[in-house]
């Protein structure tokens, strides 16, 4: 497989930059997103939440605020179901611990939820909560994750529900470790060894929709579930194990994710109260609750050796972490192995390579998926720290990291080692265009010219400094993920493309039906796409792990030749003609002698008058493999050196994605992530008080990028063709966020020799350092 | 109390409660295009025109409004017929989940109406106050850079 060459197949509607199928309801604003619909006669559910880190709750009465005229039902941990469960999102058996309850005695974090409650109005509803009285008996709490496992650490989970943790009474929630070979005897052989530490923040998702669910019986008594979520059908398994009940799960469109909605929240407190008044329940997060009581990224730390030898070989990686779930496990250990096996590959030639370490409980709010799922925060440490080996070597950094990167046709034993929470599957890398993404976004950079230019202008107060940071993901989790797709073919020339797949606002509705109308020979507008709707839609494991472009995309290419096949066999019974002398063309089954008939009449026939019948097709895919997409990224700043203000001018991705379906929606996907990777690496910080509430609950306490912020961002595409992906493609949607990190913290170091080895790099942090180093 | 409100060339008389904030106001009369997304002025997704200028709605007393004239993102797509500005923003991605969009669109119309060639860092200056975590901005920037030009030549 080594050396493939790019395959340009002629294609029709795949690699066009075609209008999102949902974009002209969103822009005029169209009623689509949860909190937009309203069904009639529904109570508003609010949630109290702890004020306290860690705590029992001693006493708890709801008397009083029971009283209030309008109020519908109060709930305790005394009036749900106490059954353990994870809210993460993930396929069955999860490989996140089962450590939560819907309500529960103990409190774990400040936001915890203690009591729901649901009213007429929203006003009653509050009033209702401040008159709940309870008692906390206070406990001691960890707050600061790098000594949740110190001796006598107070225990987070020492509930005996908890399964699946890893050591529990001692705050840990995982652990895991892999090796190949010997990297302490590997990295002594090394003629340069950087050992350094660093440290990713716990950013927030800060999706502009906040999370929402709503609840209902339909008038034959389905329980009905319309909520923002990334995987309505893992909703539906976990509402059945929390509640015992059979429903539906409607996604409607989603105001972003980002990993963020891969878990469940809102759910289980609106199907609580409509289960038990049997009307409408509707629960819509403020802000604050979105941003202090739903999930963060892991922090993580993790201590990076890497040696090299003279000549520029790399010989060893050893990446040991500590990751910081907060009060639940959601993710706890896949996130963390992600860190490992979504960047180690990318430097298959070593001699030696270790992973490892913990990932553990602390009374803060708790972690979950993000975007990069780990990858993010394994890249900060290896890529830094191979940046700090390239330049102590004296050697360019791209050059250096190039070198040693994987090709086409080779492997990485990591493949097999780390799989989603257990071992893997191995992998041949059959489509890689690192080279060119390193070599033609240098030039395009202008890197080489760049990097002879002064970095620090004394006279005007200013340093800049240039930047590369390399990095791969994955598509889709092998032989776990699985998608469906459903094509049915109607009488006025149109299909319908009923799919599980779950889009958040990344287009994958559009790409989804690109890809069936390029195999059907239509286009577009005749694709009607319903998706993500358990009742209505084949499964699908839903939006997450660079997965539904690769694996849902291949579902549906499948199903639309299936498709194909069965048009034409049934336009050969119609033209009487072998279907091996028929092929379809704009809308219509040709025959080779000129005869056509046209997807409209053909169902129209077998509708009403001839082998009657409805041309439906339903198809399944799981991957063998998880094709990585790589990246190499480019960026400038600028150092203010009075105030050390870090201001992004330039940022170049060059990003090898396979064949981009949709040109247009496949950028916004990387510039997205790049904005949101240069907000972890420069604004996006949460302080808490000394009691554990978190302070930054809000925009203008927690800082995201905005307009103006972030610079430029430009991106480019490699020519690149992925032979197992649907017509080339392969993931694009996380990797983007891996790289502006290191980037950033590398371009510091070039403009002011500073090093900065915890993210978010703050000006003033910068500042000092500069200060004392002397180069201001 | 009762005020009275034109919203999109619409009148309404309507009883609010006291202290209620126009985003209220205008989800209850079935604008739903403006959105909750922070209620606390920090993030642009609830902007409305009041008597042609853009206002954060979240923050807007509805008694404020009484006898002024609202308009939503509703009021610049007639028929389906997409404005410059929206039209731009779907032929460049400059819309993803969409949920900024409606406030995102409803600043820029005030802005081109009162900067018909904006530079971009006028763009970018006029319009931080509109956040969006799904784009990165820069699809957004190129989308308002052309709608601009199309409105200048029509």
């Amino acid at each position: 497989m080594s050396g493939k060459v790019f395959t340009e197949e002629k294609m029709n509607v795949v690699n066009t930059s075609v209008e999102k199928v949902d974009g002209k309801a969103l822009i005029q604003g169209k009623p689509v997103f949860t909190d937009d619909f309203d069904i009639p006669n529904s109570l508003i559910v609010k949630i109290l939440r702890s004020p306290h880190a860690h705590a029992i709750i001693s006493s708890i009465d709801t008397t009083s605020a029971q009283k209030i005229e309008g109020v519908a039902c109060i709930f305790t941990y005394k009036d749900v179901p106490r059954i353990v469960y994870t809210r993460a999102g993930q396929g069955y058996p999860e490989p996140s611990p089962y450590d939560t309850f819907v309500l529960d005695r103990k409190v774990r974090y400040v936001g915890d939820a203690v009591a729901i409650v649901a009213a007429e109005t929203e006003q009653i509803a509050e009033a209702a909560l401040k008159l709940i009285k309870v008692e906390y008996e206070l406990l001691p709490a960890v707050l600061d994750y790098e000594h949740a496992m110190d001796d006598g650490a107070p225990i987070i989970h020492d509930e005996s529900e908890i399964s699946g943790a890893y050591d529990p009474r001692h705050n840990i929630a995982e652990h895991y470790e892999m090796k190949v070979g010997n990297v302490d005897e590997e990295l002594k052989k090394c003629d340069f060894v950087v050992d350094q530490t660093y440290y990713t923040p716990n950013q927030s998702h800060a999706m502009m929709e906040p999370h929402g669910a709503i609840s209902y019986f339909d008038p034959n008594g389905r329980l009905t579930v319309i909520t923002s979520t990334q995987v309505p059908f893992h909703a539906r398994r976990i509402l059945k194990r929390i509640f015992g009940v059979n429903c539906r799960v409607i996604k409607p469109r989603i105001g972003g994710g980002f990993g963020g909605k891969q878990a469940l929240f809102v759910e289980p407190y609106v199907v609580a109260v409509t289960l038990k008044t049997g009307r409408p329940a509707r629960c819509i997060y403020t802000r604050e609750e979105t941003m202090t009581a739903s999930n963060t990224r892991h922090a993580m730390r993790f201590r990076v050796r890497v040696g090299a030898m003279r000549d520029g070989t790399l010989r060893a990686i050893d990446l040991w972490g500590l990751s910081n779930t907060g009060a639940y496990g959601e993710h706890a250990l896949t996130v963390f192995m992600v860190s490992g096996s979504k960047t180690l590959p990318l430097y298959n030639k070593v001699k030696a390579v270790r992973f490892g370490g913990d990932v553990v409980y602390s009374n803060t709010e708790p972690a979950g998926a993000f975007r990069g799922y780990g990858a993010p925060q394994g890249m900060f440490g290896l890529d830094t720290a191979l940046d700090e080996l390239a330049r102590e070597m004296k050697i360019d950094p791209i050059e250096f990291k190039l070198k040693n990167s994987i090709r086409e046709g080779e492997t990485s034993p990591v493949f097999k080692i780390m799989g989603e929470g257990r071992e893997g599957v191995d992998e041949i890398i059959e489509s890689c265009k690192i080279e060119e993404c390193a070599v033609e976004g240098a030039k395009l950079f202008g890197w080489y010219e760049k990097i002879k230019r002064p970095r620090i202008d004394l006279k005007n107060r200013v340093a800049h400094g240039y930047g590369v940071a390399f990095a791969m993901q994955g598509s889709s989790i092998p032989m776990v993920d699985m998608g469906g797709a459903t094509i049915k073919m109607n009488d006025d020339g149109t299909f319908n493309l009923l799919i599980g797949a779950t889009d958040l606002g990344t287009g994958s509705d559009t790409i989804l039906a690109q890809i069936a109308a390029e195999v059907l020979h239509t286009t577009v507008d005749k694709m009607i796409v319903y998706s993500s709707d358990t009742d209505m839609t084949p499964f699908d494991k839903g939006a997450y792990a660079s997965s539904t472009t690769y694996v849902s995309g291949n579902a549906v290419k499948k199903a639309a030749e299936k498709m194909k096949e069965e048009i034409l066999k049934a336009a050969a019974e119609v033209l009487m003609k072998s279907p091996n002398y028929l092929y379809l063309e704009d809308n219509c089954v040709v025959s080779g002698d000129g005869k056509k008939i046209t997807f409209s009449e053909l169902q129209t026939k077998l509708f009403y008058t001839f082998n009657q019948r409805q041309l439906q097709v339903t198809e399944s895919f799981v991957s063998e493999v998880a094709p990585p997409p790589y990246l190499v990224s480019f960026v400038e700043i600028e150092i203010d050196l009075d105030t050390g203000k870090i201001r992004v001018i330039d940022f170049l991705d060059y990003i090898d994605c396979g064949v981009t379906i949709n040109p247009i929606l496949a950028r916004g996907q990387v510039e997205g992530a790049v904005a949101q990777g240069i907000g972890m690496a420069l604004f996006e910080d949460h302080i808490m008080d000394k009691n554990g509430r978190m302070v930054t609950n809000d925009f203008f306490t927690y800082k995201i990028p905005a307009r103006g912020d972030i610079g430029s961002i430009d991106v480019r595409f490699a020519k690149s063709y992925e032979p197992s992906g649907p017509f080339g493609a392969k993931s694009v949607s996380e990797i983007g966020l891996d790289t502006p990190g290191p980037a950033i913290a590398n371009a510091i170091f070039d403009a002011v020799g500073v090093r900065m080895r915890r993210l978010p790099i703050k000006s003033e942090e910068l500042f000092f350092e500069m200060k004392k180093r002397g180069v201001i | 109390m009762k005020v009275e409100l034109t919203v999109n060339d619409k009148k309404f008389s309507v009883e609010i409660e006291p202290g209620e904030m126009l985003l209220e106001t205008l989800r209850k009369l079935g604008y739903k295009s403006v959105k909750h997304a922070c209620s606390t002025a920090s993030c642009g997704a609830c902007t409305v025109q009041l008597d042609g200028k853009a206002v954060l709605s979240c923050t807007t007393f509805t008694a404020a409004a009484d006898g002024h004239e609202i308009k939503t993102v509703e009021a610049f797509s007639e028929n389906g017929k997409l404005s410059p500005i929206q039209q731009a923003i779907l032929e460049e991605g400059g819309s993803q989940c969409g949920f900024c969009i409606p406030g995102l669109v409803v600043t820029a119309e005030n802005l081109l109406d009162e900067n018909p060639d904006p530079t971009k860092e006028e763009i970018l200056d006029n319009l931080k106050g509109n956040l969006c975590r799904c784009t990165g901005y820069e699809s957004q920037t190129r989308a308002i850079l052309k709608a601009a030009k199309e409105r200048r030549e029509k």
